[in-house]
C-alpha cells in the first residue's frame, strides 16, 4: 500500500472524495471554471488564477480513484490505479504518457467500454455505465469510418442511430460539421478514397456534429504525417475557439499535449498513475519556440523521465513494494 | 579519385540551385483519353468475349473433323438443339422447375445459417456448435447425402431440397461468422459508441461490416447447391412428367440425343455464368466494390 501513496501526487488523493473543486495547492492551479463559450483565453487565465476552485462551475467529468483492470489470455493487467482528475467545460484536457500508462485504457473507461473494478467515472453528475453517444469518440485508427458510407452519411449516421436529431436536421448539421473540416467537396466520396488526415477530419465532423457532452480523442493525429499531423492540430484548435467543446485528448507526444491541452494530466507508467496536473492553456503553435514552453515542455519530460529511473531503481531501493 | 581517410566516405557538397516548375505546355499531353483498341483491351468482359469465341471455334473445327455426332456434336448443331428445346418450350420448363427448387433450397440454406450464426455469435457454446458442425459436414459432399435423402423423403423435390440446404447451409454460415469474427475491434467499438446494441448493431455495423465475407459465402453456396442441384437431378426426375435441368440432360443421353445433351450442359454453365457474373457481380460492384472493401 505504501508505495501508491508515495508515489501520488499531493493534493490529488488528499482531496476528499466527491468534491467538486480541488482545494488545490498553488501549482496544481484550478482550471476551466471560467473557460465557458465565448471567453477569450486570456480572460480564462486571469479569473482562474490563482485562488483555487472557480466559485459556481462543476465539473462535467468527474474521474474519482478509477482503477482499471483488463485480462490477456494469461495476465490480469492494472492499466491504471486510483486515477482522479476531473475535467471543466470548454477544457482541452489531455492525458499524457508513455505508451502502457494506461491513458488509452483510462479514455475507454470514460468512453464506458470498460467498467471500473474501483472508483466512479460520473458524466454531469450521471455515473458512466456504459457506451453511449454523449461521449463520441474519435479513435487513432483510420478504418474508424464505415466503409459502407459517403463522408455526408457518415457524419449522419449517429446523428440518425441515436435519435437525437431528425433526418433533415441531422443533414444540415453534416452539412455544415463537414465544411467546418473543410470536406465539402468530399461529402459524397467513401471513405477508401480519402487520405489517412481526411479521414481522421471525418471521424472529428462526425463526433462534433453529435455535440457531444465531451469529446474523446484517443491519439487521433497519433498515425498522420508530421504536416498534417500540425495542420490538423492547429484545426482542431481553431476548432475550439470557434464552437468551445470540452474535449478528453490521449497522446504520447508532450509537444502535442502542450499545444492541443489547455490542462494536462501526466501518468506514469506500468500501472497509470496520476504525476501531475499542469496548465497548458497559454502554449499554441506560435509559442513552440518561447522558452516558457520549452521549460514545460523540459518539466514534463523531467517527469516522465524521472520515472523510468524510479522504476529500474524500485526493486532495491523499496524492498517492501510490490 | 579523392583522398579520403580509410572507411570514411564524406558526400560531395555540390552547389545548391532553386529553379521555377517547367510551364507544363512543354511536357505534351498531360492526360489524352485511350484509344478504341486500348480501352477494348482492358475491359476484362470484352478479353473474355474473345476467349469464348476463340473456343467455339476451336470446338467447331475440331467436331468437324472428327466428324461424329454421337460422340461430339458440332457448335452449331448443339447450338440448333438448344434453339429448338428453347423454342418448343422444354428447355424453359425444365429451366424454371431446376430454379424454383434450387431457390427453396438456397433461401431455406441462408435461412438456417442465419439462425446458426446468430446463435455463434450470441454464446460461446453456439460457436463450439457451429465450427464442429461445419467442420464435420463442410468436407461431407452434399450428393452423398442423397440417398439417405430418398429414404427420408422419397423421389421429390423434399429430397433435392433436403441437398440443397446441405450445400448451402455450412459454407455461407462458416463465411458469415468469420465474416462478423473478423469485424475490426474499432468499427465494434464504434457502433457502441453510438449506443447501438443488439440487433440494431448487427443490422447496422456486423453485417455490412462483414459484407465481404457474407457475399462471398452466398457465392459458395450459390456454386455448391447448383452443381449439387444438376446432380441429384440426374439421379431422378422430380416427379414422371416434369424432372429439372438434369433430368433433360440424362433423358437425352439415353435417347442418344447428344447435341440435346450438350444444350443442356450448355444451359447449366450458362446459368451459373449469368447468377456469378450479372447477379453477383451487380451486387458485388454496388456494395463492397463501391466501398472499396474489395478490388
Amino acid at each position: 500500500m505504501d508505495w501508491q501513496e508515495a508515489r501520488q501526487p499531493k493534493g490529488i488523493l488528499a482531496r476528499p472524495p466527491r468534491l467538486a473543486y480541488k482545494a488545490g495547492e498553488p501549482d496544481d492551479g484550478p482550471v476551466g471554471g471560467a473557460r465557458r463559450s465565448g471567453r477569450s483565453m486570456d480572460e480564462a487565465a486571469i479569473i482562474h488564477r490563482p485562488d483555487g476552485a472557480p466559485p459556481g462551475v462543476r465539473p462535467l467529468l468527474a474521474v474519482d480513484g478509477v482503477t482499471l483492470q483488463y485480462k490477456t489470455r494469461e495476465h490480469l493487467v492494472t492499466a491504471t490505479y486510483r486515477v482522479s482528475f476531473e475535467v471543466y467545460p470548454a477544457d482541452r484536457f489531455v492525458l499524457l504518457g508513455p505508451s502502457g500508462c494506461g491513458k488509452s485504457t483510462l479514455l475507454k473507461g470514460v468512453a464506458g467500454f470498460m467498467k471500473p473494478v474501483e472508483g466512479s467515472i460520473s458524466l454531469a453528475g450521471r455515473r458512466v455505465d456504459r457506451p453511449g453517444p454523449d461521449r463520441m469518440m474519435v479513435f487513432q485508427e483510420f478504418d474508424q469510418l464505415l466503409p459502407w458510407k459517403t463522408v455526408a452519411q457518415n457524419v449522419m449516421f449517429p446523428m440518425l442511430t441515436s435519435g437525437k436529431y431528425g433526418r433533415a436536421e441531422a443533414a444540415e448539421r453534416a452539412a455544415a460539421y463537414i465544411d467546418k473540416v473543410n470536406l465539402t467537396k468530399f461529402r459524397d466520396a467513401f471513405p477508401h478514397m480519402l487520405s489517412g488526415g481526411m479521414k481522421q477530419r471525418v471521424a472529428i465532423a462526425r463526433a462534433m456534429a453529435m455535440e457531444p457532452a465531451i469529446l474523446l480523442m484517443d491519439e487521433p493525429f497519433a498515425s498522420l504525417d508530421a504536416l498534417t499531423r500540425r495542420k490538423m492540430q492547429e484545426e482542431l484548435l481553431r476548432l475550439w475557439d470557434d464552437i468551445r467543446f470540452t474535449v478528453l485528448f490521449v497522446t504520447h507526444s508532450i509537444e502535442e499535449a502542450i499545444i492541443v491541452g489547455s490542462r494536462i494530466l501526466v501518468l506514469s507508467p506500468h500501472p497509470g498513475r496520476v504525476k501531475a496536473e499542469l496548465n497548458s492553456h497559454e502554449f499554441g503553435h506560435a509559442e513552440q519556440e518561447g522558452a516558457r514552453f520549452v521549460e514545460l515542455s523540459r518539466r514534463i519530460h523531467a517527469m516522465l523521465f524521472a520515472e523510468r529511473i524510479e522504476d529500474e531503481r524500485a526493486p532495491t531501493a523499496e524492498p517492501g513494494h510490490g | 579519385m579523392v583522398d579520403l581517410p580509410a572507411g570514411q566516405l564524406v558526400p560531395p557538397v555540390r552547389p545548391e540551385f532553386e529553379h521555377r516548375a517547367l510551364d507544363s505546355g512543354q511536357i505534351g499531353a498531360v492526360t489524352r483519353p485511350l484509344s478504341l483498341w486500348e480501352r477494348l483491351a482492358n475491359n476484362s468482359a470484352a478479353r473474355r468475349a474473345a476467349i469464348l469465341i476463340v473456343l467455339a471455334a476451336a470446338w467447331e473445327l475440331y467436331a468437324r473433323w472428327l466428324d461424329n455426332g454421337l460422340m461430339v456434336p458440332t457448335f452449331t448443331e448443339t447450338m440448333q438443339a438448344l434453339w429448338a428445346a428453347t423454342v418448343d418450350g422444354t428447355l424453359p420448363g425444365r429451366v424454371y422447375i431446376s430454379l424454383k427448387v434450387l431457390l427453396i433450397g438456397y433461401g431455406a440454406g441462408i435461412a438456417l445459417a442465419a439462425m446458426f450464426t446468430t446463435l455463434a455469435v450470441s454464446t460461446r457454446i453456439g460457436t463450439d456448435l457451429l465450427s464442429t458442425l461445419t467442420a464435420m459436414f463442410n468436407p461431407l459432399p452434399a450428393i452423398a447425402l442423397l440417398p439417405l435423402a430418398m429414404l427420408w423423403f422419397g423421389l421429390g423435390i423434399p429430397s433435392l431440397v433436403f441437398v440443397i440446404i446441405h450445400s448451402v447451409l455450412w459454407a455461407v454460415a462458416l463465411n458469415t461468422h468469420t465474416g462478423f469474427l473478423s469485424v475490426s475491434e474499432t468499427l465494434r467499438m464504434v457502433g457502441q459508441n453510438y449506443g447501438l446494441s443488439g440487433v440494431r448493431y448487427v443490422m447496422r455495423i456486423l453485417i455490412p461490416a462483414a459484407f465481404p465475407s457474407i457475399l462471398s459465402g452466398l457465392k459458395i453456396g450459390w456454386a455448391f447447391s447448383w452443381r449439387t442441384l444438376i446432380a441429384a437431378e440426374l439421379v431422378f426426375g422430380v416427379s414422371s412428367r416434369s424432372g429439372g435441368l438434369g433430368w433433360f440432360i440424362y433423358e437425352n443421353r439415353n435417347q442418344l440425343e447428344t447435341a440435346s445433351v450438350f444444350a443442356g450442359l450448355t444451359t447449366v454453365i450458362i446459368i451459373g455464368l449469368v447468377v456469378e457474373s450479372v447477379v453477383f457481380r451487380t451486387l458485388e460492384t454496388h456494395t463492397v466494390r463501391r466501398w472499396g472493401m474489395l478490388r
